[in-house]
C-alpha cells in the first residue's frame, strides 16, 4: 500500500512538471488520492454505522449495538452488531461469484452464480433473530475468554433469498448426510491462506428448515459488505457464527463438520454443568444449536428520570430461538413481584417478539425495571447468570434497566 | 600562430559553454528527482503540521503509565508482548480479556494449536507473567450492580 502511494505521489508531480503546472501543490492534489487503508479508517462511515454502537475490537471488526439502539422492530443496518473471526475479504466480484456445493453426502457436486441461484430457485423472505453465542460474555466469572460482548449482540432483520434445501436437493443429498459446512471468503488473521478463520454448520435437520436461506438481500437491498455481501447463510434462532458471510462453498457431510470454531470449546459449552472456572475437557464439551430463550428492553434507555405519578412506558424484543414467548414480564422490585407485559406474536417463525408495558411507581426513589421472557416449553430467563462454561456463551440473564422517580 | 590561437580560444569558449550546460542540466535534474522523493520540501507552509503528526505517530508513547498506540499498561514485558501479540489481531481484543497464568497459557496453546501463532520460546513467561500480573481477573460476583448509569429526563 505505501509503495503504491509512493509511486502515485511519483507520478503524478513528475507529471505537473512536465506541463509546466505549479507543482508546488503537486503534493496536496495528492491528498485525496490517498488509499483508505493509509488513513485511520472511522468504522462508523465505512459500515454506516450508528455512532453510539460500540467498537469491542478493530481488527478484526467487531462492533455491538445497545439496548437501545435496538428498538426498531426490524433492525436497520446502522444497529446491527458486526463479529468477525478474520480479515474481511478482499476484491469481491459479485458477477464473477460462485457457489459450490460438495462433501461426501453429495449426489453431484454443482456450482452456482448468482443469477444462476436468483433465478433457479423461489425466493423467501424471512426476518430472523440472529444472536452472538458470546452475547452477555461480559459478565461472566471468572471472566471468560473472547470478546467481551455486553447485550448488544443480537439483530432481526429482514432477511430475502433461496431456501439452502432448495439448493442442497437440486445437487442431491446422499442418504449418509448428517452436518453441512460454509466456507467463505474472509482471509485469517495471519493471513495464510491455508487457514480458514471459521467454517461452521448446522445438523442436516436445521439445514432443511424453511426459513434456513442462502440469502443475498436484507431489509430489502443487497446485503452490506460487512454482513456478507453478496451471499449470507441465515439460520435464526441458532448462534450467529451458523449464518456465514461471504459463503463461497457449502459441504454436505458425513459426519459433524469439522471445520475451524466447530472444535474445542468454540462455540460449545460443557455437555455437563461445571463449577465457575473449572477445566473442562474437550470430549465433555457439546455444540450449541438453539440459542435460550431472552429479553431486552430496548425504550427507554436505562438511566431515565421520570416525575411521580407518570405512568412509564416500557418497550423492547422476546425471542426464544427455536422456540417461541408465550410470557413476558417485568419486575421494578428485583423479582418480589411479576406483572404481565403485552406481547405480540412473531411475524414468522425464528423473528423475534415485541412487549410493551405501562408502569405506575409507587414512590419516589431508585428502581430498576427487569424483564424477563418464558418461551413455550416453560423456561424462563434466570435473573443471576447462568451456568458458567469456559467460553461465556448463552448469558440470557435478565435484561434491566436503571429508573428514578422524582 | 594567430590562427591557431584564435581556434584554441574558440574551442575552450565552447568547451566552457558545453560544461555551464550541463552542470545546470545535473543541478536541475538533481532538484526533479529531490522533488519526487519529497515533495513536500518546496510546500514551507505545511512543515510545522507535518512535525506534529510525527509526534502523534510515535509508536512508543506513554501516557499516564499506558502505551499509547496499544492501551497496553507500561510494565515490565511490555514490548514483549507488542511485538508478539499485536501482529494479527489488535491489543483490544487482548485487553478485553483478564486471566490467570495458567488461563493466559491455556489461550497462547490454543492459538499455537488452531491460529497459527509461532512457538514464543522464552519469550512465553515474560508475556503471560505481564499479563497476568496487569490483566488478572476480577471478582465480578453471580450479577453485578448497574453502573455508569447516564441519567436523563424523559421527556414523552
Ligand atoms: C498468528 C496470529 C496470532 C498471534 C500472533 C496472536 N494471536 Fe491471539 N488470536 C488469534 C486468532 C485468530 C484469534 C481468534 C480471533 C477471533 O475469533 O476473533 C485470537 C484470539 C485471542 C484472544 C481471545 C481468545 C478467545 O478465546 O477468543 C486472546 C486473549 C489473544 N488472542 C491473545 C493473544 C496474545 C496474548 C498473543 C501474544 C502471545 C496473541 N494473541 C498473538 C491469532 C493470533
Amino acid at each position: 500500500m505505501k509503495r503504491r502511494s509512493f509511486v502515485k505521489k511519483v507520478t503524478l508531480s513528475s507529471f505537473a512538471t512536465l506541463i509546466g503546472a505549479e507543482i508546488v501543490f503537486g503534493s496536496n492534489i495528492m491528498e485525496g488520492y490517498i488509499p483508505l487503508a493509509l488513513q485511520d479508517p472511522d468504522p462508523f462511515k465505512m459500515f454506516n454505522k450508528n455512532k453510539e454502537m460500540i467498537v469491542l475490537n478493530d481488527k478484526p471488526w467487531n462492533i455491538e449495538a445497545q439496548a437501545h439502539l435496538l428498538d426498531d422492530k426490524i433492525t436497520p443496518n446502522s444497529c446491527m452488531f458486526i463479529r468477525n473471526n478474520g480479515l474481511v475479504p478482499e476484491n469481491i466480484d459479485a458477477k464473477k461469484w460462485v457457489l459450490k456445493i460438495d462433501g461426501e453426502s453429495v449426489v453431484k457436486e454443482k456450482t452456482y452464480t448468482l443469477s444462476e441461484l436468483k433465478s433457479k430457485f423461489k425466493h423467501y423472505t424471512y426476518q430472523l433473530t440472529i444472536e452472538c453465542g458470546g452475547n452477555g460474555r461480559s459478565e461472566f466469572n471468572p471472566p471468560a475468554k473472547g470478546n467481551q460482548w455486553t447485550v448488544g449482540a443480537v439483530h432481526c432483520a429482514s432477511w430475502t433469498g433461496v431456501r439452502l434445501k432448495d439448493v442442497l436437493e437440486d445437487a442431491g443429498i446422499k442418504k449418509d448426510a448428517v452436518y453441512i459446512g460454509y466456507h467463505a471468503a474472509d482471509i485469517h488473521l495471519s493471513r495464510d491462506p491455508k487457514h480458514e478463520p471459521i467454517s461452521r454448520g448446522c445438523p442436516m435437520s436445521k439445514a432443511l428448515q424453511d426459513e434456513t436461506l442462502i440469502a443475498f438481500q436484507m431489509n430489502g437491498e443487497d446485503i452490506p459488505f460487512i454482513h456478507g455481501y453478496p451471499l449470507r447463510l441465515v439460520a435464526g434462532g441458532w448462534p450467529a457464527s451458523v449464518s456465514g458471510k461471504w459463503v463461497n462453498r457449502i459441504s454436505i457431510r458425513n459426519k459433524i463438520h469439522d471445520g475451524p470454531k466447530m472444535t474445542g470449546d468454540a462455540y460449545r459449552v460443557p455437555c455437563k454443568p461445571v463449577a465457575p472456572g473449572e477445566k473442562v475437557k474437550d470430549e465433555d464439551m457439546c455444540i450449541i444449536e438453539s440459542m435460550p430463550v431472552k429479553s431486552l428492553i430496548t425504550y427507554p434507555k436505562s438511566g431515565a428520570i421520570i416525575n411521580k405519578g407518570k405512568a412509564l412506558n416500557i418497550r423492547g424484543h422476546a425471542w426464544a430461538g427455536e422456540l417461541e414467548v408465550a410470557k413476558m414480564e417485568y419486575s421494578i422490585d428485583y423479582g418480589s413481584t411479576w406483572n404481565a407485559c403485552v406481547i405480540e406474536k412473531p411475524t414468522n417463525r425464528l423473528a423475534w417478539q415485541h412487549f410493551t408495558a405501562s408502569i405506575k411507581f409507587p414512590d419516589t426513589g431508585y428502581y430498576e425495571v427487569w424483564a424477563k421472557a418464558t418461551d413455550t416449553n416453560g423456561i424462563a430467563q434466570p435473573m443471576l447468570l447462568p451456568g458458567w462454561n469456559p467460553k461465556g456463551y448463552l448469558n440470557n440473564a435478565c435484561h434491566r434497566i436503571a429508573i428514578k422517580v422524582k | 600562430m594567430s590562427e591557431e590561437l584564435d581556434f584554441h580560444n574558440q574551442v575552450k569558449k565552447i568547451y566552457r559553454f558545453l560544461l555551464l550546460l550541463f552542470s545546470l542540466f545535473v543541478i536541475t535534474g538533481g532538484l526533479i528527482v529531490y522533488y519526487m522523493v519529497n515533495p513536500n520540501f518546496l510546500n514551507l507552509k505545511k512543515a510545522p503540521e507535518v512535525a506534529v503528526a510525527v509526534e502523534e505517530l510515535d509508536p512508543d508513547r506513554i501516557e499516564n503509565g499506558i502505551h499509547v498506540s496499544t492501551g497496553f499498561v507500561d510494565a515490565e514485558g511490555l514490548m514483549t508482548v507488542i511485538r508478539n501479540c499485536t501482529g494479527c489481531h489488535s491489543s483490544k481484543l487482548i485487553l478485553q480479556n483478564r486471566m490467570n497464568v495458567e488461563r493466559w497459557n491455556t489461550t497462547i496453546k490454543w492459538m499455537q494449536e488452531t491460529q497459527n501463532l509461532p512457538d514464543l520460546g522464552k519469550n512465553q513467561e515474560i508475556i503471560v507473567n505481564y499479563l497476568a500480573t496487569n490483566y488478572p481477573p476480577i471478582d465480578k460476583g453471580r450479577r453485578d450492580i448497574l453502573t455508569n448509569i447516564d441519567w436523563y429526563e424523559l421527556k414523552d
